[in-house]
């Protein structure tokens, strides 16, 4: 079954604040192999002009990844995970999420269409602090293929 | 060691066609199960041969997020802090298999500043290859140099 397109613009309630510890910095940065400074060290952060470490720019799709099942998992999408491929990923930076943040996610179902029997499903993911600062925005499209 | 922005680029000096530092980096089983820990993504085609073979794969493939974020590093290498990227997308077109040895795959990436936007702005294409093929479509990053 297609997935229905007029379900383009649901927006999903905002995640539990995350809250971004510098030891998940400093791991996420070791599983890339990045002995980057500004992702270890408070004081290399702060001599680029950081408050606090910075994280690598794509690191807040940990926090989509985990907030974007509340779409994989709508009924009324039908979505079949087993059949989902990572087609596109885009990030777009108001800042660096950085160590102490408190981050929320929401998400929005942005275009539905078909194409070649597959559908191609594209959401947003908007990430701001608990106080209402926009740290960056996340799209990503899922291909689910078709079956058959 | 501590870095500044003294080494970093800036953008009165770099041109258009000028290229980034190029890096190859070696994946292997390890990184993905340490990556998969890190990230939260635990699919089982990037740790389980059975599995990912079962479902057509010709291996254990690499997530598609951990070779977009590899390839970033061409930037956030050269750019000095990575808190100057802006923007960075990519097209994950081809999947990278991982063999179970301790050579891994490798992934070669290359960069270029395409243009020169407003704002002090940098946009940089990416070319991520793996055995000669391309394995991301158009990777480009928007970075503000100083």
């Amino acid at each position: 079954m297609p997935i229905d397109p007029s379900f383009a613009g649901r927006t999903y309630p905002p995640t539990e604040p995350y809250e971004v510890g510098v030891e998940k910095i400093r791991e996420f940065a070791a599983a890339l192999g990045d002995d980057n400074p500004a992702y270890r060290d408070r004081a290399a952060a702060a001599a680029l002009g950081h408050p606090d470490v910075i994280a690598p720019p794509t690191f807040p799709f940990v926090l989509t990844f985990q907030a974007s099942r509340r779409l994989i998992d709508d009924p009324d999408l039908g979505i079949d995970y087993s059949r989902v491929v990572h087609g596109e990923q885009k990030f777009a930076h108001t800042r660096p999420v950085r160590a102490g943040d408190a981050l929320t996610v929401t998400v929005t179902l942005e275009t539905v269409r078909s194409a070649g029997g597959h559908d191609m499903i594209t959401s947003r993911s908007d990430v701001a602090t608990v106080e209402g600062e926009h740290v960056a925005t996340a799209w990503s499209t899922l291909v689910v293929r078709g079956e058959g | 060691m501590a870095q500044t922005y003294d080494s970093a680029p800036v953008f009165d000096e770099i041109e258009v066609g000028h290229e980034l530092p190029a890096q190859t980096f070696t994946i292997r089983r390890a990184d993905l199960v340490r990556y998969a820990g890190a990230s939260g993504d635990f699919n089982v085609i990037h740790w389980n041969q059975r599995v990912a073979t079962s479902v057509g794969l010709p291996d254990v493939i690499a997530h598609g997020m951990f070779t977009m974020a590899l390839a970033a590093r061409v930037v956030t290498d050269w750019a000095v802090d990575p808190g100057r990227v802006q923007e960075y997308g990519v097209r994950f077109t081809r999947p990278v298999p991982v063999p179970d040895d301790d050579q891994g795959a490798l992934l070669e990436v290359t960069g270029k500043v395409a243009a020169k936007l407003d704002d002090g702005m940098v946009r940089v294409d990416l070319t991520a290859t793996h055995a000669g093929a391309k394995v991301l479509g158009r990777a480009q990053a928007v970075v503000a140099l100083g």
